[in-house]
């Protein structure tokens, strides 16, 4: 209970999925040791943490910003230009962070100053205005982030996969440098999204969620709501730095692809959304769900495009080709914010909650 | 407050005309930096086109922010969607495209940008019905749902015309350029300062001189005290907000034939631009927007010609200065 900061899932499913995923995300290096099972468990890890971050933002205050992704952008960078230039050592490692960080940190700070003393939809305006010019700059300074190609880079030995920390013949399993950085991020992303349930928990907590209720009443409570809505926007930014670090870690690359474009910040609203707003654990959910589905609903579009095209139907092979499964992910996130506005998690709280309040009464 | 009498006209609005002096202050002290008349002559046309274009573009965005409190985050769909129907008709008539006669031409892109128009006004209906109807008055929702159909247009654009480039050439009477002296202006640049000092004076008309528009304006100061009169302020919404989508179609067919070509993400690239100029006229504000689009291209021309390296960060510097003056953008739209 205290680690979970008083804030239960709510509802035996979810609790019997969550664990699930987790389980699974943790004997991911021995069940399923193939290199992409790794991938996907990873990038389940991170943006399990990144979404969690976000959902700080937009399910707890209300706000949507576009711009969540240049902070995931700045931690992978920092940290991969500390590698790429200092060399494959800990102290390059640090230098990222101990740059990556604050940067993020204090852009967050002069846009929510900026832009969060308005109405919200400001706020979302200027931060896709931000995002893209920040974008931009990346790409053009290639001088530092190496443009469009980005930036690849060698990690400190212990955690390259040619380290072998325990070899096969003593578990039946090889425990190598790249498990061990599987670990870090696992455990990382967890601790992360621990964190972000105290603080949705704290009392500070619970004045976003005032003012994301009514932030007229909220400011006339006494609360500055300035300051809360720019705090939280601090947060959510060092959360999601952080998981971009754990990106570059695990990625051994930093490129606009993979850190910086718009079509990620909508995979973060849509995983979000998906997983359900305000909840955290959504974040968990929607990351899992989404991300399993990006790998391996794309093969499964394949199949059928290819089915649909030899049955000569018109427009059908198109509309089910693997990359335009985006499109059946948004007409899912239309329907959810339409039809389940709380998201997977909010469902199965709510099928819970009339069970009990119906054997209650 | 001074007494009125009885018989006294009715106090005028203040004009405030500060926000329309800074464009041509803007432009009159770029001379000496860029030197050659010329030059300027013909960076001052290219900002204006080009800045009449975002006009047409954003407009209807903010007139619907103005009317209905509604921010369409997928309003960049119906520009695309507006340059790929173009091409349906263009690309076929290409032969009458080329001939260089300027009334072939216009009978060739008439009805293109007619059906464009016809078309983006028409999912506008679909758009408003189906995604903003069921969240009026939740601007998060709005939000999650107009960015959730913008990837689904921006997907479906894909499927149908793929992910390749279209090129769409101009027709051929309105390439060159008209030489006046040492200046050269390109003819599609005037046509496009023409259609869209057109759209700007109609939108004006229409607002200000019509009772149609006068329902509007009152809708937007308040929306109940309208429908208590016995309007229906729904179908003015739906009014508005299908103007405001064929708008975008035509600003879509207008950029793709300046750029001459057509792509499924060219509604990201504008989305940003046009946000940027709707922030800066002030949400909801016609006149606002007008002077805004001029200003960002202004900025993106003279600035692309002066520091290059400086145009891909300033129109963001641009907001930020306009907005420490005017929080609420140049003309801020009363209660919002």
């Amino acid at each position: 209970m205290m680690i979970l900061s008083g804030d239960p899932p709510r509802s035996r499913v979810l609790t019997i999925v969550l664990l699930v995923i987790i389980l699974a995300l943790a004997a991911t290096p021995f069940i399923f040791p193939g290199a992409k099972a790794m991938n996907v468990a990873a990038k389940i890890c991170i943006f399990a943490a990144l979404v969690a971050s976000y959902d700080l933002l937009l399910g707890y205050t209300g706000s949507v910003s576009f711009a969540h992704t240049m902070f995931y952008g700045i931690g992978s960078y920092a940290v991969a230009i500390a590698l790429y230039a200092m060399g494959p050592n800990w102290g390059a490692v640090a230098t990222g962070i101990v740059i990556g960080l604050p940067l993020a940190a204090l852009l967050a700070l002069a846009i929510g100053l900026f832009s969060l003393r308005v109405a919200a939809i400001f706020f979302a305006m200027i931060t896709l205005a931000v995002a893209s010019a920040f974008q931009v700059l990346a790409s053009q300074m290639s001088w530092l982030t190496g443009g469009e190609d980005g930036r690849s880079f060698q990690l400190p030995d212990l955690l390259r996969p040619g380290t072998v920390l325990i070899p096969k013949s003593l578990f039946g399993f090889e425990f190598n440098g790249r498990t061990l950085t599987f670990y870090l991020v696992f455990v990382a992303s967890a601790l992360m999204i621990l964190g972000l349930l105290r603080v949705v928990n704290s009392p500070f907590g619970r004045v976003l969620q005032a003012i994301r209720e009514n932030r007229f009443r909220a400011e006339a409570l006494g609360f500055r709501t300035v300051f809360h809505l720019t705090y939280a926007n601090c947060l959510a930014a060092l959360v999601a730095a952080s998981a971009g670090i754990l990106n570059a870690l695990w990625l051994r690359y930093a490129g606009p692809d993979t850190s910086l474009s718009f079509s990620i910040m909508l995979d973060i609203l849509l995983m979000v959304v998906i997983g359900g707003m305000g909840t955290i654990y959504g974040a968990i959910i929607g990351a899992a769900i989404f991300i399993l589905a990006q790998n391996y609903l794309q093969s499964l579009m394949g199949v059928a495009s290819k089915a649909a095209t030899e049955a000569g139907l018109p427009l059908l092979p198109g509309l089910l080709h693997p990359d335009r499964w985006l499109l059946w992910l948004g007409l899912l996130f239309i329907a959810s914010v339409y039809f389940f506005p709380t998201g997977v998690v909010g469902r199965l709280r709510n099928v819970g909650a009339g069970k009990t309040s119906g054997s209650a009464h | 407050m001074t007494e009125l009498a009885a018989n006294d006209p009715l106090p005028k609005p203040k004009r405030d005309l500060a926000p329309v002096l800074i464009p041509i202050a803007l432009a009159l002290a770029m001379i000496p930096l860029i030197g050659s008349t010329s030059s300027w002559v013909t960076l001052t046309v290219a900002s204006l086109a080009m800045g009449m274009m975002i006009f047409i573009m954003a407009s209807g965005l903010t007139l619907v922010f103005g009317l209905m409190d509604v921010l369409n985050f997928g309003h960049g769909a119906f520009i695309a969607v507006g340059a790929y129907i173009a091409t349906l008709i263009l690309l076929p008539f290409a032969a009458a495209m080329q001939t260089d006669s300027l009334w072939v031409n216009l009978a060739a892109l008439a009805p293109a940008v007619l059906l464009s128009m016809a078309v983006s006004g028409a999912l506008g209906l679909v758009v408003e019905r189906v995604l903003i109807l069921p969240v009026y008055g939740q601007h998060l929702k709005q939000i999650l749902m107009t960015t959730g159909g913008l990837i689904v247009a921006e997907q479906t654009m894909y499927a149908i015309w793929g992910p390749a480039i279209i090129p769409l050439p101009l027709p051929a009477s309105l390439r060159g350029s008209v030489i006046l002296g040492d200046v050269a202006i390109a003819k599609y640049r005037l046509l496009a300062m023409l259609v869209g000092l057109i759209v700007f004076v109609g939108i004006q008309l229409v607002l200000n001189r019509t009772k149609l528009g006068l329902l509007i304006r009152a809708g937007v100061e308040n929306r109940e005290m309208v429908e208590a009169l016995g309007y229906r302020i729904r179908r003015l919404f739906l009014g508005v907000f299908m103007t405001g989508s064929a708008l975008a179609g035509l600003g879509g067919v207008m950029w793709a034939l300046y750029r001459e070509q057509v792509h499924a993400s060219m509604s990201d690239d504008l989305t940003v631009l046009i946000f940027i100029v709707v922030i800066i006229g002030g949400l909801g504000s016609i006149g606002g927007c007008f002077i805004g689009a001029i200003l960002v291209a202004m900025v993106a021309n003279y600035g692309g010609f002066l520091v290059p390296k400086l145009a891909l960060v300033s129109n963001i510097l641009l907001m930020v200065a306009i907005l420490m003056w005017r929080p609420r953008g140049l003309y801020a739209v009363t209660s919002r």
